[in-house]
C-alpha cells in the first residue's frame, strides 16, 4: 500500500524504534527563540553536556522585542524581565553558536516561522521543531514541522533527536476556487469551526485539494500555521512547482548541483496515489465566506453574514455554558449581527498573516481610504524586517500611513502582548492572528480573528464588513 | 525529574472545556528564565481580581473568591479535575511548570492537547485520560462530598476512590510509564543510543549534504 507525505517524513527520519512504537526520530533544523529556550540551554549547562549540531539552529528574538523605538537600541525594550530574556538568548548563542542568529534589531529579526521560509532555512524533506506550537507553519514546505516543549528543546540540543510516536493521518480536501475576497484564513477558520479546536488531535494533517493547489506559499503557511488551532501539531503540503519557486534563491537553499539534487528528491514528497488516511475531511472552497470569530476559542466563529449565535438555541448543556461564558466575555448579545460589531483596535500581523502577500491584501483594501475616526489604534506589524523592507519598496507603508494606520517594526507584537502591544481590558479588536483566547491581547481584551483583508476594512469602517463587496 | 509512583490526592475540580495553556499561565510570566516560581501566577487572570504582572507581592492581591482553587475546601488538592481538550493552545512549558510548583501532580481529563500531554511527562506531571462518563461522575463525587480524594497508582494504571468503591483503569504509553516510574532523565536514555544517532546524521549527511551546510 502506498505511503503518505506524513508516512515518508516519518520513515526517513527514524533513528530508532522501540517494539511499542517509541521512536527516536532525527531533527533537522532547530528554530530558537527567547521564550521557551533560557531553561533548555540551562538544563544542558547544569547536566554539562553540550550541543549536538549546533549548525542545526536557526534563532531569533521575537516575542519579547518592541516594534517602537528601536533608535534606543536594547534599552528600548523598556521592561527588564523581557530584556533580560532577549540577552540570555543573545548570550546563549554566543556561547554556543548557531548556523544563523538573528538578533534584536538586526535587519533580517523577525518571528521565528516568518523567517525560517524567508531564509530558505526550511526546506521540504525536513523535520522541522521549535518551542512554540505554531511551527506547524512550515509544513508548508511538505516538512515535518511541529512544536514541542522547552524539555524538548533541551532533548533535541542535546542528542538531535525527538523521542516521539507516530500519529495518525488526516487529509483535509479544500476544492474549487475562492470567492473574490475569500482566503486562506478564511479556510483555516471554517475548517476549525468544522472539525473544532480538538478536531485534528493525535493526527498529522495534510492539505490537498484544488483550493490548496492554487494558493500561493504564503496561503499554505497561513493554513498551516493555524492547524494546531484544529489541535494537530503538524499540517503540511505536498511538493509543487510553487514550492519550488519560493525557494529558489533563498539564502540557506541549495545552490548548484545540489539544487537538481535536492529536487528530484523533493518532487517525490507527495502522498502516493494508493495511500490511506484514517480521518478524511472535505471541503467545499465555493461555500466559504469571509470568517470572524465571535468568541474566545477559534472554533467559535461564523461567516461575516451571518450573526452572534444564541446559546438558547445550544441543547448541549456544556457547550451552552461555554458558549454564555464567551459573549459575556466578550461583551456580545446573541443575534448580534457581525456586521454590526464595532472595533476599538485594528492589529495587521502575527505569524498567520504578516507576510508580504497579507501586507497586500490589507493595502488594497485602505488604499486611498481613511480608518474610521472610532477606531482607537490600527496598527500594521510586518513579520520581519525584510518583508517590512519589501513592503516599503512597494510604497505599502505608505498607503497604510496616509490611512492613519501604523507602521511598526516586525515582531509579535499584539499577536499575544508580550511587549508593550496590548488591549486594554474591554477593548474590541479585529486581529489577523490565530488566538483569540481570553486575555491574549492583554487582560479582558475582545479579540475577533479575521484575514487582513477584513481586518483592513473593518478599520476604514469602524465595524466588520463584507470585504466581498468592498469597493 | 521527580518520580511518580502512587499518589493519595485531595481533588480540585475545574468545571470548563477547552482550558488553553494562555489560561494556565498568562504570557507576562513567560518572561521569567527560571523554570520554577509559577505556581503563584497559576490561573493568575480567573484567581485574582486585579492584573497580575511578575515581580509583584502576589500574596497582597485580591483573591476571587468564586475561583475553584481559593475555595477553603479545595485546599492543597494536589490532583484536578478538568474537561475535555485541557492544555490547548501554546506549546509552553510553563504550564506544567506552573502547575507542579502550585502543588497539583495529577490532571484528570476526558482528553488533553497533544503538546501539553507530552510535556506534563517530561516534568513528573501525571495526565490521566479517563472516559467523559467517568470525569462527569467524579465532578459531581468531587462536588458532593468535602475533602473528595482520590488515590492515582501509575504502575496499576488505576484511579480509584478512598473507600475502594470504583476503581477505574487508564491508558499510558510504556515508555511513558517507565520514566516517570524511575524519575528517568530521558536525555540520558537517547544518549544510549548515541552511536546509532552519529550513524544515521553521516548517511543523511551523504545523501542530503545541503542539509549540513
Ligand atoms: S506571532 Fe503570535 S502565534 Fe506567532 S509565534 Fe509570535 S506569539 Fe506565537
Amino acid at each position: 500500500m502506498g505511503q503518505t507525505l506524513y508516512d515518508k517524513l516519518w520513515n526517513s527520519h527514524l533513528v530508532h524504534q522501540d517494539e511499542d512504537g517509541t521512536a527516536l526520530l532525527y531533527i533537522d533544523r532547530h528554530l530558537v527563540h527567547e521564550v521557551t529556550s533560557p531553561q533548555a540551554f540551562e538544563g544542558l549547562r547544569l547536566a554539562g553536556r553540550k550541543p549536538w549540531r549546533t549548525g542545526s539552529v536557526v534563532a531569533t528574538a521575537d516575542h519579547n522585542t518592541p516594534t517602537t523605538g528601536w533608535e534606543q537600541g536594547i534599552d528600548g525594550i523598556r521592561d527588564a524581565v523581557s530584556r533580560l530574556q532577549v540577552e540570555t538568548l543573545d548570550a546563549n548563542i554566543r556561547a554556543y553558536g548557531a548556523k544563523a542568529y538573528f538578533p534584536f534589531l538586526d535587519k533580517r529579526q523577525g518571528i521565528v516561522h516568518v523567517i525560517g521560509p524567508e531564509q530558505g532555512a526550511t526546506l521540504p524533506g525536513m523535520t522541522v521543531v521549535c518551542g512554540d506550537s505554531h511551527t506547524s507553519t512550515h509544513g508548508a514546505f511538505a516538512c515535518l514541522a511541529f512544536g514541542i516543549g522547552t524539555s524538548e528543546v533541551e532533548h533535541v540540543l542535546a542528542t538531535q533527536c525527538l523521542v516521539a510516536r507516530k500519529m495518525k493521518n488526516m487529509r483535509v480536501t479544500v476544492e474549487g476556487p475562492l470567492a473574490r475576497g475569500v482566503t486562506a484564513k478564511d479556510v483555516a477558520l471554517a475548517l476549525i469551526g468544522r472539525i473544532g479546536t480538538a478536531g485534528g488531535s493525535g493526527h498529522a494533517i495534510e492539505y490537498a485539494g484544488s483550493t490548496i493547489r492554487a494558493l500561493s506559499m504564503e496561503g499554505r503557511m497561513t493554513i498551516c500555521n493555524m492547524t494546531i488551532e484544529a489541535g494537530a501539531r503538524c499540517g503540511m503540503v505536498a511538493v509543487d512547482d510553487s514550492t519550488v519557486a519560493y525557494l529558489k534563491g533563498r539564502p540557506f537553499a541549495p545552490g548548484g548541483g545540489e539544487w537538481d539534487q535536492a529536487l528530484a528528491y523533493w518532487r517525490m514528497l507527495r502522498s502516493d496515489p494508493d495511500a490511506s488516511f484514517d480521518g478524511e475531511v472535505a471541503l467545499d472552497a465555493r461555500a466559504i465566506k469571509p470568517q470572524v470569530t465571535w468568541g474566545t476559542s477559534p472554533e467559535m466563529v461564523v461567516p461575516v453574514d451571518d450573526e452572534v449565535p444564541d446559546p438558547d438555541r445550544e441543547k448541549d448543556p456544556t457547550r451552552r455554558e461555554d458558549m454564555e461564558r464567551a459573549l459575556a466575555y466578550m461583551g456580545l448579545r446573541p443575534r448580534t449581527r457581525i456586521t454590526d460589531i464595532r472595533l476599538d483596535k485594528v492589529f495587521i500581523g502575527s505569524c498567520t498573516n504578516s507576510r508580504i502577500e497579507d501586507l497586500r491584501a490589507a493595502a488594497a483594501v485602505v488604499r486611498g481610504k481613511r480608518v474610521a475616526p472610532s477606531v482607537r489604534l490600527a496598527m500594521v506589524v510586518p513579520g520581519s524586517g525584510l518583508v517590512k523592507a519589501q513592503a516599503e519598496k512597494e510604497g505599502l507603508d505608505r498607503v497604510f500611513r496616509d490611512a492613519g494606520f501604523e507602521w511598526r517594526e516586525p515582531g509579535c507584537s499584539m499577536c499575544l502582548a508580550m511587549n508593550a502591544d496590548r488591549l486594554e481590558p474591554g477593548e474590541r479588536c479585529a486581529a489577523t492572528s490565530n488566538r483569540n483566547f481570553e486575555g491574549r491581547q492583554g487582560d479582558g481584551g475582545r479579540t475577533h480573528l479575521v484575514s487582513p483583508a477584513m481586518a483592513a476594512a473593518a478599520a476604514v469602517s469602524g465595524h466588520f464588513v463584507d470585504v466581498r463587496n468592498w469597493r | 525529574m521527580e518520580k511518580f509512583t502512587v499518589l493519595d490526592g485531595l481533588v480540585a475540580p475545574l468545571d470548563r472545556a477547552n482550558v488553553d495553556t494562555d489560561q494556565i499561565i498568562p504570557k507576562q510570566f513567560l518572561k521569567s528564565i527560571k523554570r520554577s516560581g509559577f505556581g503563584v501566577n497559576l490561573f493568575d487572570a480567573w484567581r485574582y481580581m486585579d492584573h497580575g504582572e511578575p515581580g509583584m507581592d502576589h500574596s497582597r492581591r485580591p483573591l476571587n473568591p468564586d475561583f475553584v482553587l481559593n475555595q477553603a475546601r479545595f485546599r492543597g488538592a494536589t490532583i484536578l479535575l478538568a474537561r475535555k481538550n485541557f492544555g490547548c493552545g501554546s506549546s509552553r512549558e510553563h504550564a506544567s511548570w506552573a502547575l507542579l510548583d502550585y502543588g497539583i501532580r495529577c490532571v484528570i481529563a476526558p482528553s488533553f492537547a497533544d503538546i501539553f500531554y507530552n510535556n506534563c511527562f517530561k516534568n513528573g506531571l501525571l495526565p490521566v485520560v479517563l472516559p467523559e462518563a467517568d470525569v462527569d461522575r467524579l465532578f459531581y463525587e468531587c462536588a458532593s462530598f468535602p475533602g473528595f480524594r482520590l488515590i492515582v497508582n501509575l504502575e496499576q494504571q488505576s484511579v480509584s476512590t478512598k473507600d475502594g468503591g470504583q476503581t477505574m483503569r487508564f491508558e499510558v504509553d510504556g515508555f511513558r510509564k517507565y520514566c516517570m516510574l524511575n524519575g528517568l532523565d530521558e536525555i540520558g536514555l537517547t544518549l544510549r543510543h548515541a552511536d546509532k544517532i552519529r550513524a544515521f546524521e553521516a548517511s543523511r549527511r551523504e545523501q542530503f549534504p545541503w542539509l549540513f551546510r
